[in-house]
């Protein structure tokens, strides 16, 4: 594409929310001169910039109450910041919620017309649409039943499926792609893919890591209302996990008990390091563990995994029947994986430290990273070497 | 759908201004685009008035029959116990209509606003998870009121047929006048109430209060000749007749009920009732922008307080 020109513009939004603990007459006369105490306001957006051009797929991530949704609705006009601006244009469509809008007791096919009206359809389009509607939900026998008789797939995959025929060129969609059956969802999948081919505006919001590294060229990490990341998606993804292991570490210091108890081993540096044999790759991953009481029958577990969050393999010492040192001190574990064919690309080393009880003593998430050289033939998450015959004689 | 490639959908989208998102809370400006935006979306509301009359009566074997089952029944007791054991309809002719077109034009402002004052509240599910112009939940109630009194009216038109008083007059002309006026004012006070029950739900209990009294406000079930009887030239006249309800339940009545104008020789209007009228109207015209700025104002924050 030659040209992106913006779709959305964000200039340095805010949004303060401010919780009243008081809804009636009576209860803000009671409070009527310690009303400022009444209301406890936090920002739930601080000072967020964002341009997204045509014709990309933005992913907003972050905890629990982060300001993610926020930022979607403030985008979508639902909610109205308290400073800065939001400049827009093109059709929007927002898929905050399926079936918004349907009413139980009416009928799948008068619903269809309505959520398509608020969605932004008019009745020539939805008309012309409409078979395409129900043929993608695949409820064509329940289409004239009320929807309060549907299951809660039926009524999912109606509401999706009058979503993605709107034309939107603007897609705000929050979690709501993982609904129906195996099947329906990749049809789902298959259709914002098709939405991106054809150019349109996605940003959405998901917890889902593997369905964000998939689908989004752009991953904005939102912490405590502000945009602490913005860019890279395997980057972005890195950053967020970051932040869970930070929330679990502080967690942990935060409880005394336990953290005198995770004393017992403790991590030490951890190295990977990808050693390229003629023939085979091997990666070694080196760790010092400092024990400080004695512990019998400790373990070690490695495990791999990509930039997006995919485990692509965990083992464990303790099946090796391998013993370990229980001498306090410090000593140098190695663990070498052979031969590894994985394609090219960064991948991610895991280790913890545990016992064969499953308790787990410390552990150290993307603690290191090693490089896989390029691929000789194809590329991907293997590394394989295809032969090729050609005419081969039939055994 | 319309299959656009990448590259001139992108070329589409850059000929598009860019558009603030939201209202904008300019007080003259802010009318112009909240109008165009509540024009947009007329198919919308259109639909959505649908939804609420059928789905009212979408289970029940009678249907629509009952929304004239509550006026006629109010109808009946009205005229018994007032017309009859009271001996009001002594001095009001033809009493049965006189109690039906004051009821019909006092059921379309009661239906205005207490389902206007709680449109955005039922359609929370919507205010909160779409963008649409939050104007048409109130315009929404507004529609499904004037159905129920179009409904009313086609009875009222019947029964002044059946009783050969037949609605044919110069004074017909007046029936428009007195519906427009209640249909602004309330549509003026559904919006702020609406907007405002959001903020503090106690005022929903509040107007159902507010209704039960302002019915006896206006000359619904008595005639315009006792108020005048007994505070005429007063005042406290001029205060009840300042009441844009009162003076449409008049206008209704100087149109539909010929036995007060032919058969009785009180004062059952007061004279300048069209100027009067006209008045209100300008009035409620002001009120609805007034109103529409206000809750153009409280609505950004509709979907965080609701």
């Amino acid at each position: 594409m030659t040209i992106s020109p913006s779709i959305v513009q964000v200039d340095d939004v805010s949004k303060r929310f401010i919780l009243h603990k008081d809804k009636s007459v009576k209860e803000r006369l009671m409070f009527i001169g310690r009303a400022r105490k009444q209301a406890e306001d936090f920002w739930a957006l601080r000072n967020v910039s964002l341009d997204i051009k045509t014709g990309t797929t933005v992913g907003l991530v972050g905890h629990n109450g982060s300001g993610k949704s926020t930022l979607l609705k403030v985008v979508g006009g639902i909610i109205q910041p308290t400073s800065g601006s939001v400049v827009r244009r093109g059709r929007m469509a927002a898929l905050l919620e399926l079936g918004a809008g349907f009413h139980p007791d009416l009928s799948g096919r008068e619903n269809v017309y309505l959520n398509a009206a608020i969605l932004g359809l008019n009745r020539q389009e939805t008309d012309l649409h409409f078979d395409a509607i129900v043929e993608f939900s695949g409820i064509e026998e329940f289409i004239d039943t009320q929807v309060k008789f549907y299951s809660s797939g039926m009524y999912v995959r109606l509401a999706f499926s009058v979503a993605v025929h709107v034309d939107p060129d603007l897609l705000l969609v929050d979690e709501v792609l993982a609904v129906g059956d195996e099947p329906f969802q990749r049809k789902c999948m298959d259709k914002i893919a098709e939405f991106q081919a054809e150019g349109r505006t996605i940003v959405l919001v998901s917890h889902s890591s593997d369905q964000v590294g998939r689908l989004c060229d752009r991953v904005v990490v939102m912490h405590a209302g502000s945009m602490i990341h913005d860019g890279d998606p395997a980057e972005g993804i890195r950053v967020l996990r970051d932040g869970y292991e930070e929330d679990r570490v502080n967690h942990i210091k935060a409880s005394p008990v336990e953290s005198s108890d995770a004393k017992r081993l403790t991590l030490g540096e951890v190295e990977a390091r990808t050693v390229v044999g003629s023939d085979q790759t091997d990666v070694i991953v080196r760790t010092t563990v400092d024990v400080h009481e004695i512990t019998p029958g400790w373990g070690i577990g490695v495990a791999i995994d990509t930039p997006l969050g995919l485990r692509l393999y965990a083992m464990n010492t303790f099946t090796m029947g391998m013993d370990f040192p229980t001498t306090r001190g410090r000593h140098v574990v190695e663990v070498t994986l052979p031969d590894i064919r994985l394609g090219a690309g960064k991948y991610l080393i895991s280790v913890g430290l545990g016992l064969p009880t499953g308790e787990t003593i410390d552990r150290r998430g993307s603690a290191a990273a090693f490089d896989m050289p390029s691929d000789v033939f194809g590329a991907g998450i293997l590394r394989l070497e295809p032969r090729l015959d050609i005419n081969p004689r039939v055994a | 759908m319309s299959s656009l490639n990448a590259e001139e959908r992108a070329l589409r989208i850059a000929q598009e201004p860019l558009l603030p998102v939201g209202q904008s809370t300019g007080f003259v400006s802010g009318t112009g685009s909240s109008v165009r935006e509540v024009w947009a979306h007329r198919e919308l509301l259109g639909l959505l008035v649908r939804r609420e009359i059928k789905a009212r009566y979408k289970d029940s074997s009678l249907g629509l029959v009952w929304s004239l089952v509550k006026p006629l029944s109010q109808l009946l007791v009205y005229y018994f116990a007032i017309g009859q054991v009271l001996g009001l309809a002594r001095n009001i002719p033809s009493f049965a209509i006189f109690v039906f077109v004051g009821l019909t034009i006092w059921g379309l402002f009661t239906e205005i606003i207490s389902s206007g004052t709680m449109s955005i509240i039922n359609n929370s599910g919507l205010v909160k998870k779409v963008y649409l112009p939050r104007e048409i939940f109130p315009l929404g109630s507004l529609g499904g009121g004037l159905f129920n009194f179009a409904l009313q009216l086609v009875i009222l038109i019947g029964a002044t047929i059946a009783m050969g008083q037949i609605p044919l007059t110069p004074d017909l002309a007046i029936a428009p006048l007195a519906v427009l006026n209640v249909i602004l004012f309330g549509t003026a006070l559904a919006m702020i109430l609406s907007a405002a029950t959001v903020y503090l739900r106690d005022i929903q209990h509040l107007v159902e209060v507010a209704l039960t009294v302002a019915f006896w406000g206006s000359p619904i079930v008595y005639s315009y000749a006792f108020v005048h009887a007994a505070i005429g030239g007063t005042w406290l006249e001029q205060i009840y007749l300042a009441n844009p309800v009162t003076l449409s339940v008049l206008g209704m009545q100087k149109a539909f009920w010929l036995a007060g104008t032919t058969e009785s020789t009180q004062m059952n209007f007061p004279p300048d009732l069209a100027v009067r009228l006209w008045i209100s109207l300008a009035i409620s015209a002001v009120l609805l922008w007034v109103g529409q700025r206000i809750f153009s104002r409280l609505q950004g924050n509709f979907a965080q307080e609701l």
